[in-house]
């Protein structure tokens, strides 16, 4: 199968997958109780029956369940619409979501680049010493990173870099994303968010190298006298950082999962925190966008990972 | 004996003499009649060689005694459990009883871990609260365990357009980041001890399904399945009887390292206060409000302690789980399965 041929195929099949999620995000929060009518009624209780029912026709409830998830669809494939939060004030969902993006996505970057840069030399080092005192160490370092929950994992460096050694402020500075300061208050948040993506990430990294370490090549590269030194960090580094890309999907999941957590615990305004808002509210229309959204991001991840995989590794293309 | 899959009719053929006569023979795995040892007899002394994993078993069980022996079990006004090593009322207010406590009361001898924000006795509650974050995590991954291997094995055994449809939905499962869907179906069922796990279970079973699939795939190739199948085994009893248990390693690993993902999970979204109603004795709910807590303790002080044993009680478990869940892997010598997703659910 060619390069051309794979992609085809396997950009092909994530659009039954995007049907699939749309339908299951649908069904759960349809079913959810509190939708605009009912909160209308809560906000005026004196509506009478023809007010309730001019109510439900304005937001197309009186239509069976598969007529409404059509026009939902619809209206987000065709317009990009995704409805509309109800109450007090009404703002569009997608409007939200747009506001709100850019501070998650620099939220998961600090997460990634603080996981990818302790992982792999810590994996590589973890690897090269296998069995020996400096293995034993990272390895227990990133069990503990692997049981540590995220949000006491932030407490505490709240507690500890924030309020004793005062290095942080306690909240956001009310800044641009971009400025310095704003990026400083980061470092706490997205060494949360990283920490036990790091720590998967290290252990899979340790094991990849360690396999491809007993590899006949490794063997025939020492033996034609090349330094320990290229043999690890040319060789090896190259076979087992494919399979790295590999997991990088499950760890954008996994970053996405920490941001709802994590932006709770800074007081951070991104999607996670919005999501959360809205559980407590009710606001329908913005939980089933930002699920939706969440749910798209990270079939795009797994996309580009299993590519990415095929470009690195030709074998694979054939199966 | 069924005939209609169009196989062979086989007449004569007394299926309860064969059960019976199986039970009966004196047939035995190699390994009983001395020479080498089964492979989970061999697993085991392979766990227990290993000190960590060891270290892991002891801590699970002082926690989960602790938890069990907190306070009184009663079901039907007959005392089950009579002892009650909490020294306190998980929601008693000491303040009130003892005019020399006040809020956030820094730990002492009498109170090992300080009061809460409401005059608590943080050490009870800890105890107490073990019983709900302890035995959420078994439970969910008892369950999702349970309906994966059928889901998967079903899947896997039939192949061909029933195991395409069946992986499709389990993509679709993976596509959404496990605690945003938790969120969202808390958000329907609203909270409780039931609610969150069928919260933690709806995603959760995916990855058992994938992994029982792939391991089914390639045991079915084997040619004690043919044999099976030869002898007129129905579908059902080649499956669970042949099968899958020999696709059992992976999963008792998986299921070892998912225990620590799930008590995370339930403790950040009673942390996010979505997973139990205020003021429950359970450990995530008890850091809910301390972030404020510890911002603005009273009178500039920092009342540490609200946060520090919480989580740290949550860290404890699972640290301790995830050392067994390695030292199985290692014991059972199955491949490196990450607990991919840890620190908030994956």
């Amino acid at each position: 199968m060619s390069l051309r041929r794979f992609i085809l195929k396997r950009v092909l099949l994530v659009f039954p997958i995007l049907l699939g999620v749309s339908i299951v995000t649908f069904s759960l929060v349809k079913l959810t109780p509190g939708n605009p009518v009912q909160v209308a009624i809560g906000l005026n209780p004196d509506m009478g029956p023809q007010e309730i029912a001019r109510l439900k026709q304005r937001y197309g409830l009186t239509q069976p369940a598969w007529k409404q998830y059509l026009n939902w669809l619809g209206d987000i494939v065709l317009h990009g619409d995704f409805g509309s939060t109800y109450g007090a004030r009404e703002r569009a969902v997608s409007d939200i979501i747009a506001n709100r993006l850019p501070e998650t996505v620099v939220l998961g970057l600090f997460g990634w680049v603080f996981a990818l840069a302790i992982a792999i030399p810590t994996g590589i080092y973890a690897a090269v010493r296998k069995d020996e005192l400096g293995d034993h160490v990272s390895r227990f370092v990133a069990l503990a990173g692997i049981s540590l929950p995220n949000f006491w994992l932030g407490l505490m460096l709240i507690l500890v870099f924030a309020l004793v050694l005062n290095l942080f402020p306690v909240s956001a500075p009310r800044k641009p994303l971009w400025h310095p300061a704003t990026l400083w208050y980061l470092l706490l948040p997205g060494i949360t968010i990283g920490t036990a993506s790091a720590s998967n990430l290290m252990r899979i990294m340790r094991s990849s190298m360690a396999e491809e370490m007993n590899k006949e090549y490794v063997t025939a590269a020492r033996a034609k006298g090349l330094p320990e030194r290229t043999v690890v960090l040319k060789h090896v580094l190259r076979n087992s950082l494919i399979s790295v890309t590999t997991v990088a999907a499950f760890l954008t999941a996994a970053i996405v999962s920490g941001s709802v957590v994590v932006e709770q615990v800074f007081g951070w305004p991104g999607l996670g925190r919005e999501l959360i808002a809205a559980v407590r509210n009710r606001q329908v229309d913005l939980i089933l966008g930002i699920t939706l959204f969440t749910g798209v991001a990270i079939i795009l991840a797994n996309l580009l990972a299993d590519i990415l995989y095929a470009v690195l590794d030709p074998r694979i293309r054939y199966d | 004996m069924s005939t209609k899959r169009g196989r062979i009719r086989i007449t004569g053929f007394d299926t309860d003499r064969v059960t019976d006569r199986e039970r009966l023979s004196d047939w035995r795995e190699a390994t009983t009649t001395g020479g080498t040892d089964g492979r989970w007899k061999r697993a085991w002394r392979r766990f227990r060689e290993n000190r960590a994993a060891m270290l892991g078993v002891y801590t699970v069980a002082i926690m989960s005694l602790l938890a069990l022996f907190s306070q009184k079990v009663v079901v039907a006004g007959v005392p089950v459990q009579p002892f009650a090593i909490a020294p306190y009322e998980p929601g008693e207010i000491l303040y009130l009883q003892n005019p020399s406590l006040e809020r956030f009361n820094p730990p002492t001898l009498a109170h090992p871990m300080g009061l809460d924000a409401n005059g608590r006795d943080i050490f009870s509650r800890l105890l107490v609260g073990g019983r709900i974050s302890i035995s959420i995590g078994f439970v969910v991954v008892c369950i999702t365990a349970t309906i994966g291997m059928a889901y998967g094995a079903i899947a896997g055994y039939y192949g061909g357009w029933v195991d395409e449809v069946m992986m499709r939905f389990v993509d679709v499962i993976f596509a959404f980041p496990g605690l945003v869907l938790a969120l969202v179906i808390v958000a329907l069922l609203g909270g409780g001890y039931w609610p969150l796990v069928v919260a933690f279970t709806v995603p959760g079973w995916a990855s058992y399904a994938r992994l029982i699939r792939g391991e089914v795939l390639s045991v079915k190739e084997n040619e004690y399945v043919l044999a099976a199948q030869a002898l007129g085994a129905r579908d059902r009893s080649v499956i669970f009887r042949h099968i899958v248990p020999n696709a059992m390693a992976p999963l008792i690993v998986q299921a070892s390292l998912s225990i620590g993902t799930v008590v995370i999970g339930v403790a950040a979204l009673g942390f996010l206060g979505l997973g139990f109603p205020p003021g429950t004795p359970e450990w995530g709910t008890m850091l809910n409000q301390t972030r404020s807590t510890i911002i603005t303790g009273p009178g500039g002080t920092i009342p540490w302690w609200v946060t520090v044993f919480p989580g740290g009680a949550i860290f404890l478990f699972v640290m301790a789980m995830n050392m067994i869940g390695d030292g199985i892997n290692d014991a059972l010598d199955a491949q490196e399965i990450s607990a991919a997703g840890a620190g908030g659910a994956e």
